[in-house]
């Protein structure tokens, strides 16, 4: 949290920002005078006096039903304070949570021993970077425990309470609100480059899984955790993506890499070598004390409202996720049936993902390292590609850009959700780099080039022709490999159209 | 037993003759596929019955003795009538040549004449004890000319008409069969061969006989390796129908059929199984015709695997004794609930003849109903199926571009690639199977889905290009069920091939699907062909910069229709967008044609007024200020 620097010979201390408390109130729950307290579901921190609680919480709803009456639809979202930064969301009729965020700062020393000064960075935080954060605090409650409401109905306000109690205590601590960046508002899904018959392989596998073992009700198919198939909804998939990718597959190390005296090591199953194992689940069928309890997920709350078995299982590189009925109780032999059935045909599937996926890679030719970096992003599939970040971990995610740069994409960001129109935005930022900012149609591309002493006009030619190669040898990969594409990126219409006028604000 | 219990039957126009009695002698020959009712030596009549109406002939002859063998040469240009063992006698049966009987004895002292064979219209040979004698005959001179012989020893001969190859039986055992091929004038010893026995007697004698020999000509080479396994003992007889073996079973009164084609996976290489269980040919009733027919009266049963029948190749029953010959063929639709295993079922259909409907049913009934296969099954069937289809599609590019670089290096010239019923196309699919599969109610929709695909699947793995209809299906089932987000991936990972028609359908779901919009323009712009439809959808969407900055980006804003982009910006209702456009075309008339107002033809004059109206005069472009 703490990474000091060095400044002007003294010791300075920079501070990240931090969550400063969370939680959850219905202002009808205790509307009456004296019950205030009936209205906080959850608090964190759990230990603050009871008085202030109800002081915080009248805060906020105070000025979400002051803000209401200058626009009734949509009241305010969030309040910036010198100290911090307050972010409201009704995320259910009535239902509100409330993060609040102390903002970045910087301890100086005094001399003389005087108590340092403290200067808040208040405009270093967006909006929209902490906004979708906590949009993405319920969407991760309501994929494990469903909605509020139906918690309610199902065992009042303590059944709720217990949920989110048992929920929040655990997931806020891994929120890590120091790293969120513009990913964060995107929320995208990497798919994986894939060409046409493997993609049609995959499929195949699929539906063959879903006729033999009928229970399954939906499937989803990730290589190198990134997707490449959902049965499910796009934004239940969206949410279960994010789960998947930054909580369960971190959370488990390689067996595929592991010594052959591992005891991680696959077992032989007969005679047949495969790799496939339960990410959730039983760890070892073998185990006669194995439990076959599967985490329960929350799918199409909006009408069907389902509850399922999340069951996820990885062979090597791929993962899958079957969901079934959670009112179906899985027993033992289901589980050693489908490791018996999807083992070796997933194995099988991932060494042919693999090998094709090398093969398209020595066909685009060695990795250059690029001159410029890129985040792209389609709202209409949700399809995400940076590379700017590397790797995300369950702890942080870790940027090969300057914070200072990443928080100029996310104010190009804002400036694109203000207007519908196509943009273009060029910025020059404070060191040598321009930070270019695209969006046509549904799309996003934001460019970050390092080019000293050029001028506007240089760096407009050069992202032309980033794009136009980035185009081109797709292309001519295309024409290699039928079908193969660098997933949905720069293979866009309005981007290479909006090449022609330049409407820059710089 | 239900018709649908036989899968073996005789034609139902035999070929009709005299029954065989005291008086009334029947031949058949081979080659020409004709019966010979001969009466009284052929002094009251001979009456020869071909396969089709026109090959036959009723004549009358001397009676010089019995008859032993009578055949006409190819074309019925002359008849050959064996009567003694040393001499075959000659009838001309060409217009204007002299009709009296010529005889010619056989040249090789003390040997008897076994038979003999036409092998052209005026080519015989003569197969005696000692060797064969192959002769031309000159019907005008009334004479034969030896053209070549050759002494073997014979104790049998096989003929076959199709190749023109005689299959003699020589040695002591009779098992060691030499062939002899003739062709216009020239014979041609081929490499003789052995047929295994099963057992050696002692003391040695003639072991093989000709009836246990047939000799077929079938598609393809079935070399002598191919075993057959009867799994039973007794009388066989053999026919080959529509390239299957036919193997009919006297004491059983069944018959069993073999393809030398399919191949056993768990047997050794060559030996086969029967394909089917064993059944009996569909119960023939013979319909009373002539004066003693009552119409009331119901046909007789005829006796099947009767002992008064002959079978000849490659499909002909004869019953002398009733007088009829039968062709035997081979009914497809009950194979169909005979053969289990789906994917055996169809490499059988797929060697027949008239299969194309048979196997479209096969498909129908796989994916309909309680019959319905797995997926897996599903796929086995269609990558046979596309698998076919595919040869067929290369032999056919083989040969237009071996037309096109024309009929170089003396090679002859290729014949076009025969499409035979086998190859089942996209189209027939469509027709017969998928559409009407797709509309189907009581038929999960993940199911229709997961069909279509591993459809789809099948035609890529062999590199065929899929029709755009197929992708239709997969939408329209998509959008029927609301399954946007699917359509959406198919689409992402390209397994929806791009083309206009399938474009212009994503545009049309814009409505319920507003992705789609974006679908159908990327879609459009990679086809490369759809500019102007770009410029149509985006001046429809009112995105009227848009468009320009699209036809710009591709060079073609030269050409452009000035008034439809200033109508269309108009239509905004935005006069800094309107003055945008309008600008953008007075300078391209100012860089085209020197001056920056519009030619009449262009039919700006309203766009012009209004312009005037809204920014007045002064700020339309002056041909000075260049």
């Amino acid at each position: 949290m703490i990474s000091p620097r060095m400044a002007s010979g003294m010791q300075e201390k920079q501070y990240t920002p931090s969550l400063l408390s969370f939680f959850v109130y219905n202002p009808s729950f205790g509307s009456r005078e004296g019950e205030e307290e009936k209205k906080i579901l959850f608090y964190h921190p759990s230990e603050v006096e009871k008085n202030e609680k109800i002081r915080n919480v009248g805060l906020c709803e105070a000025i979400v039903q002051f803000t209401r009456t200058f626009c009734p639809t949509k009241p305010a979202k969030s309040l910036h304070t010198q100290k911090n930064r307050q972010f409201f969301f009704e995320a259910e009729d009535s239902f509100w949570i409330v993060m609040v965020v102390r903002n970045p700062m910087v301890e100086k020393p005094n001399k003389d021993g005087r108590p340092p000064t403290i200067e808040y960075q208040e405009e270093e935080i967006l909006d929209t970077v902490y906004g979708a954060v906590l949009r993405e605090c319920y969407s991760m409650y309501k994929l494990f425990n469903g909605t509020f409401g139906r918690a309610m109905e199902a065992g009042g306000v303590e059944l709720l309470m217990q949920k989110l109690d048992k929920f929040f205590y655990r997931y806020l601590q891994t929120l890590h609100l120091q790293s969120c960046d513009l990913l964060d508002v995107f929320g995208g899904i990497a798919f994986f480059p894939l060409d046409k018959m493997t993609y049609l392989k995959i499929q195949s596998f699929v539906n063959r899984v879903e006729e033999s073992l009928s229970l399954i009700k939906y499937t989803a198919f990730l290589y190198n955790d990134q997707l490449i198939w959902s049965g499910l909804e796009q934004d239940d998939m969206r949410i279960l993506y994010k789960y998947l990718t930054t909580s369960l597959f971190p959370r488990h190390s390689e067996p595929e890499l592991a010594g052959r005296d591992s005891p991680l090591r696959p077992e032989v199953a007969g005679n047949l070598l495969h790799y496939g194992r339960f990410l959730t689940g039983p760890a070892n069928l073998k185990d006669p004390e194995a439990k076959f309890r599967f985490p329960r997920i929350f799918v199409n709350t909006e009408d069907s409202y389902e509850e399922l078995h999340l069951i996820v299982y990885k062979a090597m590189s791929a993962a899958v996720c079957f969901m079934i009925s959670a009112s179906v109780e899985l027993t033992r032999e289901f589980c050693e049936q489908l490791d018996g059935l999807v083992g070796p045909q997933l194995t099988l599937l991932a060494s042919d993902i693999c090998e094709q996926y090398n093969v398209n890679r020595r066909i685009s030719g060695p990795d250059k390292e690029p001159q410029f970096k890129f985040i792209y992003f389609n709202h209409m599939n949700l399809a995400e590609k940076s590379t700017i970040h590397m790797r995300k971990t369950a702890s942080v995610s870790l940027t090969s850009v300057h914070p200072d740069l990443m928080k100029i994409l996310g104010d190009i960001n804002c400036d694109f959700a203000r207007v519908d129109e196509d943009e273009e935005i060029i910025v020059k930022a404070m060191t040598d780099y321009w930070v270019v900012g695209k969006k046509s149609d549904q799309r996003e591309l934001y460019v970050i080039l390092n080019q000293k002493n050029a001028n506007l006009i240089e760096v407009n030619e050069e992202v032309k022709r980033l794009c136009a190669t980035q185009k081109n040898c797709t292309k001519k990969r295309e024409r290699k490999r039928d079908g193969e594409r660098a997933m949905d990126c720069f293979t866009t219409l309005k981007l290479s159209a909006l090449q022609g006028v330049m409407t820059a604000s710089v | 037993m239900s018709e649908e219990h036989y899968y073996l039957e005789l034609c139902e126009n035999p070929v009709q003759f005299e029954n065989a009695s005291s008086v009334n002698n029947v031949f058949f020959d081979e080659a020409n596929k004709q019966v010979f009712a001969v009466r009284s030596g052929g002094a009251t009549g001979v009456v020869v019955k071909g396969p089709e109406d026109k090959s036959s002939v009723a004549f009358r002859m001397d009676d010089k003795g019995e008859v032993k063998c009578i055949k006409f040469s190819i074309g019925n240009k002359i008849l050959a009538v064996q009567r003694t063992p040393k001499s075959v006698d000659f009838i001309n049966f060409i217009p204007d040549y002299p009709h009296l009987e010529f005889s010619q004895e056989c040249k090789m002292k003390n040997a008897s004449i076994l038979g003999f064979c036409w092998t052209n219209w005026n080519e015989i040979v003569f197969i005696t004890d000692q060797g064969i004698e192959f002769y031309q005959v000159l019907p005008d001179k009334r004479s034969l000319k030896l053209l070549k012989s050759q002494s073997i020893n014979v104790n049998w001969y096989m003929y076959c008409p199709e190749t023109a190859v005689i299959l003699l039986s020589t040695t002591f055992q009779g098992n060691v069969l030499q062939p002899f091929a003739f062709k216009s004038g020239t014979m041609s010893k081929m490499s003789k061969f052995e047929i295994e026995l099963p057992v050696v007697p002692k003391p040695a004698k003639l072991n093989l006989s000709e009836r246990d020999i047939a000799v077929a000509n079938m598609e393809g080479s079935c070399k002598k390796t191919n075993v057959l396994k009867l799994n039973t003992t007794g009388k066989f007889a053999l026919n080959v129908v529509d390239n299957l073996v036919v193997v009919h079973h006297q004491s059983t009164q069944t018959s069993i059929i073999f393809d030398i084609k399919l191949r056993e996976p768990d047997c050794a290489l060559n030996v086969h199984q029967p394909v089917l269980p064993p059944r009996s040919i569909h119960p023939y009733r013979i319909p009373l015709t002539g004066p003693s027919a009552v119409p009331s009266q119901p046909p007789v049963p005829c006796e099947l695997y009767s002992s008064s029948w002959s079978v000849f190749q490659p499909d002909i029953i004869i019953s002398a004794s009733e007088g009829y010959q039968w062709y035997l063929q081979v009914k497809l639709p009950p194979t169909v609930n005979l053969l289990q295993d789906k994917g055996k079922l169809i490499d059988f259909l797929l060697r027949r003849r008239d299969c194309k409907m048979v196997i479209l049913s096969v498909c129908s009934q796989m994916l309909n109903g309680e019959d319905k296969g797995s997926l897996p099954v599903v796929a086995t069937v269609f990558d046979k199926l596309n698998q076919v289809f595919k040869e067929y599609l290369e032999a056919e590019q083989t040969y237009t571009v071996a037309m096109e670089s024309g009929p170089s290096r003396g090679s002859t010239a290729r014949e076009r690639p025969v499409r035979t019923q086998a190859v089942i196309d996209q189209s027939d699919m469509y027709t017969h199977v998928l559409s009407s599969f797709t509309e189907k109610k009581d038929v999960s929709h993940k199911f229709i889905i997961a069909v279509l695909m591993e459809y789809i699947r099948s035609l890529n793995q062999v590199q065929i290009t899929v029709q755009h209809y197929l992708y239709e299906l997969v939408i329209k089932t998509l959008v029927h069920h609301s399954l946007f987000y699917m359509l959406h991936q198919f689409l992402q990972y390209h397994v929806l091939s791009d083309s206009k028609p399938l474009a212009c359908l994503l545009l049309s779901l814009e409505g319920t699907y507003p992705a789609a919009h974006q679908l159908s323009l990327d879609m459009l712009k990679r086809l490369s062909t759809a500019n102007d439809e770009i410029v149509e959808v985006l001046l429809s969407k009112q995105q009227v910069l848009g468009a320009l900055r699209f036809i710009r980006s591709v060079g073609g804003n030269d050409n452009i229709s000035a008034r439809k982009f200033l109508d269309a910006a108009l239509q905004t209702a935005d006069q800094m967008l309107f003055y945008t456009i309008f600008r953008f075309f007075e300078q391209r008339n100012l860089r085209l044609r020197g001056s920056p107002s519009f030619n009449p033809g262009e039919h700006c004059e309203e766009h012009v007024v209004y312009f005037k109206q809204v920014f007045g005069e002064q700020a339309l472009m002056k041909q000075a200020t260049v």
